[in-house]
């Protein structure tokens, strides 16, 4: 890809990092960690990836490519990337966990938020939902891709595997899955917790074709995601497994499980802004 | 006491499946999915019409949620089926993120429902599944009391947008609401007027309620009986319209009392017009095996108690 494509890309993702620890800040609450982690892969998506249409959201999506993101508490950095794709205006993010707000805690639909399709928080769900729509589109005879991201310690949940024998045994192929590998969930390391062996070979034994890269180099991103493309429409489900750090670009974030679901201070506050260059201009 | 001619003898689930084929070939947007109990469901010609249309999820109740909610999403209307324990408590937080809260226009049709699926026993006997699914917003929740019923509801779903839990059952049962009685969501259905007790039914309890009529008309009472098939949203109109005439209330379910059709009717008299009431209803307790007539006996669920409770309720006028 050009260069100049990737430095615009980087440079949202540095003003998306903005938007979610003070999205997060502001309400003290919120879950800065894997929003951070995710933001390349998102911004990807709707940035250069997916066909989509911003600006007349249909919950039906017909012909476009639909993203469900299933581990629902990264929604700061969903919003962030969806307002700043022209979904919804950002001066909305100002109203993110507040009463009234179309910007629920974990994502909705019943505000009609543009961009949301289902709600999710409650772990485990959006892997059957996704494959539902790509098994729509088969039938509507519509070549749009789906989009589905899982937290890691998220594939936990019994029903992750049962929608992974689905997808594989009924040869839904239209549909590209990505787990964020941060190796963390909220009470610490995945191996401390529950560990989770060799998740690439747990996927292949279920059937489908497994691709890795660093979700926090967008060029690995972008490259994976046009590979992922290409391997659509031959019978076998995808997964990404996507190795990510939890609260990149914060320095004080990294390498802890801490900041998965707390909010910086007025004084971390400043610190991160000081890591992170206003590129599209502050909400 | 209007007579009720016996039309014939089909279980519900059938009237389900039997819906469910004019559906296929009548709705090209009805899609169906089943967890290993096609059937049981009675879903086979849908199956068969429709093969595109059909997908079988295997022991997966959980994924088929999330997969009907999905379908919805590109314009589908996903029926669901599975036995009413595996389609209600085993899956209540699917249900109540990706369909209910969500909104989404999935029909989830439950078979086997309360103490009549019989020998099984309590494992699948679920008789919680109507409280379950009430108290969920959004969602609408039907159980149709006999063959036609069945058949009538399971197309008339199909235009209301929104989920809905369709619950039926095993057994067969007699067919007394004729063929062309419509079915309209949230409408009760009077099957007799009366004077002395208002009797309220639902699924397996209606026919029941119509013998019990029968036998009080003999000893000079007079019931009102009336079918509610929709549980919510309420026909609370019909509900107070009948105590206003007649001061005191039977209801009948083959579900919980708590949770069920009868709380709901409580809390309409208790806002609006308190009479008394009595509940045919199953008092907390699980079932167990044994055969559909059994049960219903020993759980209190059959004509002789019906009368009973009537006679009991008019005294407490």
């Amino acid at each position: 890809m050009h260069d100049t494509n990737l430095i615009e890309l980087n440079n949202f993702c540095s003003q998306v990092r903005r938007d979610i620890v003070r999205m997060v800040h502001a309400v003290a609450s919120g879950h800065p960690g894997g929003s951070l982690g995710c933001t390349e892969y998102i911004t990807a998506l709707y940035q250069s990836e997916m066909n989509h249409n911003a600006n007349n959201f249909e919950m039906d999506g017909k012909g476009e490519d639909l993203f469900f993101l299933s581990n629902g508490h990264i929604s700061p950095v969903f919003y962030s990337v969806l307002a700043r794709s022209g979904y919804f205006k950002v001066d909305e993010l100002n109203t993110f966990r507040k009463l009234n707000s179309r910007l629920q805690g974990h994502p909705a639909t019943h505000e009609g938020l543009p961009g949301i399709r289902i709600a999710s928080g409650s772990l485990g769900q959006g892997l059957s939902a996704g494959i539902g729509a790509a098994l729509a589109k088969k039938l509507n005879n519509d070549d749009g891709i789906i989009y589905t991201l899982h937290g890691d310690g998220e594939i936990q949940e019994g029903q992750i595997w049962e929608a992974a024998i689905y997808a594989a045994g009924n040869k839904v192929d239209n549909i590209i899955s990505c787990i964020d590998y941060n190796h963390k969930q909220i009470d610490g390391d995945i191996d401390d917790v529950l560990p989770l062996g060799d998740i690439k070979a747990k996927w292949e034994a279920f059937g489908w074709q497994v691709m890795e890269m660093n979700g926090n180099n967008m060029e690995q991103v972008i490259t994976t995601l046009r590979l992922a493309k290409a391997a659509t429409g031959k019978d076998v489900p995808i997964m990404l497994i996507m190795k990510t750090e939890m609260g990149n670009g914060v320095d004080f974030m990294m390498g802890t499980h801490k900041w998965h679901g707390s909010p910086p201070n007025d004084e971390q506050l400043k610190s991160a802004l000081s890591q992170l260059e206003e590129t599209l201009g502050d909400y | 006491m209007k007579e009720y001619p016996v039309l014939g003898n089909k279980d519900t689930r059938s009237g389900f499946g039997d819906g469910l084929t004019a559906l296929g070939k009548s709705n090209p947007k009805v899609v169906a999915l089943c967890a290993d109990l096609t059937g049981s469901l009675k879903m086979n010609q849908f199956q068969d019409d429709n093969p595109e249309r059909f997908f079988q999820v295997g022991i997966a109740e959980a994924n088929m949620i999330g997969i009907a909610a999905g379908l919805t999403i590109g314009g589908k209307i996903p029926y669901t089926g599975t036995f009413a324990n595996f389609s209600t408590s085993r899956v209540y937080d699917q249900i109540r993120q990706s369909v209910a809260y969500s909104n989404k226009n999935v029909k989830i049709c439950a078979s086997h429902a309360g103490l009549t699926l019989g020998e099984d026993g309590a494992t699948h006997q679920v008789l919680e599944d109507i409280g379950m699914m009430k108290m969920l917003p959004h969602m609408t929740v039907i159980n149709p009391c006999d063959y036609n019923q069945t058949r009538a509801a399971t197309i008339a779903i199909a235009d209301h947008v929104g989920p809905v839990y369709l619950r039926f059952g095993r057994p067969k049962m007699p067919i007394f609401i004729s063929e062309d009685t419509p079915f309209v969501i949230g409408k009760a259905l009077m099957l007799n007027e009366g004077t002395d007790v208002t009797i309220i039914a639902t699924g397996h309890l209606v026919w029941p309620a119509i013998e019990a009529g029968k036998a009080l008309a003999e000893k000079g009472i007079s019931a009102e009986i009336i079918n509610i098939h929709t549980i919510k949203p309420l026909d609370e109109e019909a509900i107070l319209k009948s105590v206003a005439k007649t001061g005191c209330i039977v209801t009948a379910e083959e579900h919980q009392i708590a949770g069920g059709l009868g709380e709901s009717i409580a809390q309409v008299l208790s806002r609006n017009n308190p009479v008394p009431q009595e509940f045919i209803a199953v008092d907390d307790s699980f079932g167990e095996s044994g055969t559909p007539a059994q049960l219903m006996e020993k759980y209190g669920l059959d004509t002789p108690n019906l009368i009973a409770a009537a006679e009991k309720v008019i005294a407490r006028k």
